[in-house]
């Protein structure tokens, strides 16, 4: 009986998709719905999360509310943080609910996990938060958008600058799952290939309160930069407990991944002087301070992170593609994403390439000391632009979706 | 840097110090399970919890209240003994004469409901909580730097540790304690209010775990699962002490710590897990735990 069931609902699929398929032009089921998968609760809340709908919403305001005459619908869910929570909510939204494109993306598992199932149906993945060059590279689809900043330009922007000014000798403290084993493998290569070495590492579960031990093991290992490949609350509490033990006094601590919710929450005395790399800052010019001047009205004052900036952007990218082909047809509109440049207060200098990597400006930019700051949200001083090809390094010809 | 046989000996002695750090929660925690289990017989899976709402009632009282680090370290334990005392005379009284199982499974259940409704209210993501200003900064030991405040965890804890143990081992209101809960019908013959030393037992339990998440405040950061990371442990370091021992449990909280520093300098991956190597190998050669009576 149950068999038979099934059989009945997969002709009736077969027939919807045939259905849809003869009508390719204009929007299937007469909407265009971007489905927003975040950490809303746990160590990455705060830097997309709740944030990361409202930048979705404000894109859809912005834009019009409708695209070719029909509604965008904004769902949300909650991942978690778990692969699997991830996957099923989007495998729900693309199968029964219509969803035809996913952003927001944070923990890189999950990431990883959400694009097969999204490259299955063929539908967008725009990755505003996930830092792991995976998408791009060894897991690239046709289907991914890789929007705000990965591994690689964290690595060329904030480790590469380190070890041609000498600093040699590198232990990682890494956060135990896909984006840390990620990024601290990219830093690694980038250290290598200017000369330095790494003389240790250690990797600490993601959500780790205790970093003490994780500390100590960095100070008798002689190194000239104890580097943090981690995120969020983790970042937060490793540098916090690297100042308590008196690290940061003997060598150079930097972090890999700094958004600025977690440098705000950071005493300056701790983390004032850290140099590092990020895709967005609120306080950049007059376009993002105004951008993000409506954003904190709308979310209560927390300042954007950079991941959703990238949101913003990326929805906005994705609408104006639907609009100028007349579809939603993944295909067509990838195709016009990539055809055209991403130009806000986000993006600069940028453009998606074949291989889903959204290249533009990146920052390098110095955690300010106390007596530097004019305000609660005058967090970072700008170093550097770092030009986009320089940060994320080239394509891979397998990657290369034309 | 020293080395002796190819060990670096400053690494070494720093893992072993963090360890003893580690292992003074473990002995508070320990000590507060062991209390409870020794003289009601009930095995509290609350006693996380409250290690969590210690954390966070200092929190709270900080954010809002205005009452400082000291302050907390004084009212919160006796708050969290409160909320014990309340939960002892109205959830666990009345199924007192039942079976084991279901205290525990009670206790349990209250553990979910509070983790759940913090982090409904709070987040997961943890808040802040700064080192008072009079255990700011440290001192530079020949093998590690150490924080004051981490020296002041292991101060507090043994203080706090062995002036539990002496009252209840070595005083007369000890000797009722334990009378009290081996022969309570005798005792009440006496004219001893058992049912109160019952409740003020318990109450007293629970305030060791407030006391330890005010401790754990600053270092740790707060959050609503704190308390379920350590319970498992500290319910393994319980097992390995012996059911009940009060002396047990506090030599067996540090010690643990300390073995857990040695695993993380020699093998880091084995870490998370030698506490429970510890527990079977003592359940399979001794089962009464270390410095339990066998039965």
């Amino acid at each position: 009986m149950k068999s038979m069931k099934k059989s009945l609902l997969t002709t009736a699929m077969m027939t919807a998709i045939a259905a849809s398929g003869a009508n390719a032009a204009g929007l299937s089921d007469d909407k265009v719905k971007i489905g927003v998968l975040a950490d809303m609760g746990g160590v990455y809340a705060d830097i997309c999360g709740k944030g990361c709908v409202e930048a979705v919403k404000m894109a859809v305001e912005d834009f019009g509310g409708t695209v070719l005459g029909k509604p965008i619908e904004v769902v949300s869910a909650d991942d978690q943080n778990k692969p699997d929570v991830g996957s099923a909510k989007a495998r729900e939204w693309v199968e029964s609910q219509q969803v035809d494109a996913v952003t927001g993306l944070v923990s890189s598992a999950v990431t990883g996990a959400v694009t097969k199932v999204l490259t299955d149906a063929k539908k967008i993945a725009l990755i505003s938060t996930s830092a792991s060059h995976a998408f791009t590279t060894k897991a690239c689809s046709p289907y991914n958008a890789h929007w705000t900043y990965n591994v690689v330009a964290l690595a060329n922007g904030t480790v590469k600058p380190m070890v041609q000014a000498g600093k040699k000798k590198w232990f990682f403290i890494t956060a135990d799952y896909a984006f840390g084993h990620a990024l601290e493998k990219v830093a690694s290569g980038v250290i290598a290939n200017n000369g330095g070495e790494v003389v240790g590492k250690v990797r600490a579960p993601l959500g780790t309160t205790d970093f003490s031990s994780y500390v100590l093991q960095a100070q008798s290992s002689g190194a000239d930069v104890v580097a943090l490949a981690n995120a969020g609350s983790d970042f937060v509490n490793s540098l916090k407990t690297a100042a308590e033990f008196g690290l940061t006094e003997m060598v150079d601590v930097a972090g890999l991944l700094v958004f600025t919710p977690n440098a705000k929450a950071l005493d300056p005395t701790i983390a004032g002087g850290m140099k590092l790399t990020t895709g967005f800052y609120w306080d950049y010019d007059e376009e993002t301070r105004k951008w993000s001047q409506r954003f904190m009205e709308r979310t209560g004052g927390a300042i954007p992170a950079m991941g959703q900036a990238g949101a913003y952007s990326a929805t906005m990218h994705y609408l104006n593609a639907v609009k100028a082909v007349g579809t939603d047809e993944s295909d067509a509109v990838m195709k016009q994403m990539k055809a055209t440049q991403p130009n806000d207060f986000f993006a600069r200098n940028a453009t998606l390439r074949a291989d889903g990597r959204m290249v533009h400006d990146m920052y390098q930019v110095r955690i300010k000391n106390a007596d530097e700051r004019k305000g609660e949200n005058d967090i970072f001083a700008l170093e550097k632009v770092i030009k986009g090809e320089e940060a994320f390094g080239a394509m891979l010809a397998q990657c290369n979706f034309k | 840097m020293a080395t002796f046989l190819g060990i670096n000996l400053f690494g070494l002695f720093g893992q072993l110090l963090v360890g003893l750090i580690n292992g003074s929660f473990y002995a508070l925690l320990s000590l507060g399970l062991a209390i409870i289990f020794g003289l009601l017989k009930i095995i509290n899976f609350a006693q996380g919890a409250m290690y969590m709402l210690g954390a966070f009632a200092a929190w709270l009282a900080l954010q809002y209240l205005g009452i400082n680090y000291w302050a907390a370290l004084i009212v919160v334990p006796l708050a969290v003994g409160a909320i014990g005392i309340l939960m002892e005379r109205y959830l666990l009284r009345p199924i007192a004469n039942e079976d084991h199982l279901y205290s525990l499974l009670l206790t349990f259940g209250v553990a979910l409901i509070l983790q759940g409704l913090f982090t409904h209210m709070f987040g997961s993501s943890g808040m802040p909580y700064n080192i008072p200003e009079e255990l700011k900064g440290g001192s530079r030991l020949p093998f590690m730097y150490l924080p004051n405040y981490r020296a002041w965890i292991i101060i507090a804890s043994l203080v706090v540790c062995v002036s539990t143990w002496y009252m209840i081992e070595k005083t007369k209101l000890g000797a009722y304690l334990r009378a009290g809960t081996e022969n309570p019908q005798l005792m009440q013959a006496f004219g001893i209010n058992v049912p109160l030393i019952v409740t003020l037992t318990f109450g007293f339990g629970v305030g060791l775990a407030g006391f330890a998440g005010v401790m754990a405040a600053p270092v740790y950061s707060v959050s609503p699962e704190m308390g379920s990371n350590m319970l498992i442990v500290v319910f393994a370091i319980v097992v390995i002490g012996g059911m009940g021992s009060i002396g047990g449990a506090i030599l067996t909280g540090l010690g643990m710590g300390v073995v857990e520093g040695l695993t993380k300098y020699f093998y880091p991956e084995a870490s998370t897990t030698i506490i429970f190597l510890v527990m079977v190998i003592v359940l399979l050669t001794k089962p009464a735990g270390l410095f339990g009576k066998e039965a």
